[in-house]
């Protein structure tokens, strides 16, 4: 077993990623995720990996798509005003299905507004900061080991379907430091991208198996393909036909969907008889959770469900958690963004959204206040 | 085509290009240098980035990335640090490489990353129709320049010389053997090396500026192009109107790729 460490969650994030078989980083310095940079930078070549610092936030984006389809794990950290620049790439990533890992460690924006000030603002530009359509994972951790095992997960899950995912972080996670007792190597399971079976002159690059990803050959093995961001056919030469075009946007979507119980994690809190229901997560869910004992103390019946899995959207699973509450409480760090995704599957009535973005961490005291007002108007 | 057929996607074909373009002879001229050089075809990875020229790596018959506009050398440089054994290959246009993609350029000169550039330089944006880049002549026309280009274009050689590149040769599709040969030199070179291949484009660039159609704009080149060599010996009037051709510049440097190797070498040791 690992001795118990007092460990960033920008340092968790990292040591997830490199015990999860990382071993390519690109990157530009950015405030609030330079730490994950620095590290990587540090221990990547001691591991026989690479670093490398690009000349602006897009090349960071690209070099880790090239060492990608070059073979190996590969991931950038970012933040918001650098999240944007690399959109072009991450739809890139997106449509010729190369699995790349991004940390996004929000702060406030727009613009540059507020480098070392929390936000969770980028929640919807990860689900449609692209242009097109697209499927879309993200995760968010909630705390300094779940920042680890989020990034395990965030790793497997890009090889495992072959598509860019976001690790979602924010200040307050990113730059807190707890005590945690890391997994060990043999305690951590690692997914690696499908091989073929076929042979080099019967490969086809974009030929979806069963679960509707295709296999995925490295550069230099005598496995000839071409990558491209056109809309291709399955042997990814461009092919720009409404069949191949609906075909491919479609995959792009339900080769993520048709997983979303593997890839939706939460975790529960107080739900057996809660009659008001907190739904948050990453930073925000840690004042959420000391509201909510608060509350209990006082006799409130609430609970809370903390979505570590952003996009996709756990739609169903929220709407059972949600039916059994009379009130739904959306905390979050900016002006109101996931609270939209749960109207559109909770009656609005009952949702109330508690929002905080001058650049403060909430204080328990802003979730209990809107949970006791909740309890009186529930009575 | 004897030779370098075994290249060539013939699936993909035909191409993409218009009558009289001489990307063809530009893409011919960079197989026949991989044939020359018995590149290990598994081995060697083409990439490129948007516009007619980058249109090519879609015809060649290796691990082939067709990225994003101006982005093929970020790529090519994640792809040559994550596995060194690979030879890498950049196709890029006028506009790709030192309009959108100038940034990478530069940088990647500067670390002198053993990769090999391309420049399909036809001096506009043919794929969107004719529109200047920072290769257009300075009073040419363009759809974007209808009173002619006002602005300054670039010297791409000495832009890759200043920002540290160690091979820089110029070519044209006229002359397409000694394109061949610079090619082949710049694919030898251990670190970042640019070929700027100038090449025709008789529709959007050729026919704006009266250039007459291909034939005509290729004896333009051979008329208006004096090999390096040649021109020490040329007076600045003489060389008013002309260009240079031929190996522009050879320097020895360490190369990025090579030197973190060694660093990863050394901390593996246990140095660290």
């Amino acid at each position: 077993m690992n001795k118990a460490r007092l460990m960033q969650g920008n340092e968790a994030c990292t040591e997830g990623a490199l015990a999860a078989g990382v071993r390519f980083f690109a990157g530009y310095p950015i405030t609030p995720s330079t730490e994950v940079a620095e590290l990587s930078a540090e221990k990547l070549p001691k591991l026989g990996g690479k670093f490398i610092q690009m000349e602006d936030e897009i090349a960071s984006m690209g070099a880790v798509c090239g060492a990608s389809l070059a073979g190996m794990k590969a991931m950038t950290a970012t933040s918001g005003p650098g999240f944007s620049l690399k959109q072009e790439l991450i739809g890139y990533a997106a449509m010729a299905e190369i699995p790349v890992v991004i940390v996004n460690v929000q702060r406030s924006g727009p613009s540059t507004g507020l480098p070392t000030a929390p936000s969770q603002g980028d929640v919807m530009q990860t689900r449609w900061g692209t242009h097109g359509d697209r499927g879309v994972i993200a995760l968010s951790p909630g705390s300094v080991r779940e920042a680890f095992d989020v990034a395990v997960h965030a790793v497997n899950f890009a090889e495992r379907f072959r598509t860019p995912v976001v690790i979602l972080m924010d200040e307050v996670i990113g730059h807190m430091r707890e005590k945690v007792t890391l997994p060990t190597q043999e305690e951590i399971e690692i997914v690696d991208r499908k091989r073929t079976t076929l042979p080099p002159e019967e490969f086809q690059a974009y030929k979806p198996d069963g679960d509707e990803v295709p296999a995925m050959m490295p550069f230099g093995e005598g496995y000839y393909h071409h990558v491209t961001g056109l809309m291709h056919n399955h042997s990814g030469q461009p092919a720009l036909d409404s069949k191949t075009t609906k075909e491919v946007l479609s995959r792009l979507h339900t080769k993520i969907d048709r997983a979303i119980d593997d890839i939706t994690l939460y975790t529960e809190h107080f739900l057996e008889d809660a009659e008001i229901l907190v739904i948050t997560y990453g930073g925000s869910a840690r004042a959420a959770l000391a509201a909510v004992k608060q509350a209990r103390e006082q006799g409130v019946k609430v609970g809370m469900l903390k979505l570590i899995t952003i996009w996709p959207f756990p739609k169903e699973m929220v709407q059972t958690v949600a039916a059994k509450a009379k009130k739904v409480i959306v905390p979050e760090m900016n002006y109101g963004q996931l609270v939209g995704e749960i109207e559109r599957y909770v009656d609005q009535g009952k949702v109330i959204p508690v929002n905080r973005y001058d650049g403060h961490l909430f204080h328990p005291n802003d979730i209990l206040t809107p949970i006791l007002e909740a309890q009186g108007g529930s009575k | 085509m004897e030779g370098i057929e075994k290249y060539l996607r013939k699936s993909a074909l035909p191409h993409i290009w218009c009558p009289g373009c001489g990307n063809g002879i530009v893409l011919a001229a960079m197989l026949r240098a991989i044939d020359k050089l018995q590149l290990d075809q598994q081995k060697t990875v083409i990439v490129s980035g948007i516009g007619c020229s980058s249109r090519a790596s879609g015809y060649m018959n290796f691990n082939t990335v067709h990225t994003a506009h101006g982005r093929a050398l970020p790529f090519a440089t994640g792809i040559k640090l994550a596995n060194p054994e690979l030879n890498v290959i950049v196709i890029t246009g006028d506009g790709d490489c030192t309009a959108i993609g100038g940034n990478h350029f530069i940088h990647s000169a500067r670390r002198n990353i053993d990769i090999t550039t391309i420049i399909f330089n036809n001096g506009i944006y043919g794929m969107t129709g004719g529109q200047y880049s920072p290769l257009s002549p300075q009073n040419s026309k363009a759809t974007t320049a209808p009173y002619g280009v006002g602005e300054r274009p670039f010297d791409i050689g000495n832009l890759a010389i200043a920002a540290g590149a160690t091979y820089v040769a110029r070519g044209t599709a006229f002359h397409a053997t000694q394109l061949t040969d610079l090619v082949v030199s710049a694919i030898e070179n251990k670190g970042f090396s640019v070929v700027d291949a100038i090449t025709q484009c008789p529709i959007a660039y050729g026919r704006k500026n009266k250039m007459g159609p291909a034939a005509q704009m290729m004896k333009w080149q051979r008329d208006h192009a004096v090999m390096a060599k040649a021109a020490a010996k040329m007076t600045p009037e003489a060389l008013q109107d002309k260009f240079l051709i031929g190996e522009l510049h050879r320097s020895v440097a360490p190369e990025y790729v090579a030197e973190y190797e060694k660093l990863v070498a050394r901390l593996q040791g246990g140095e660290a």
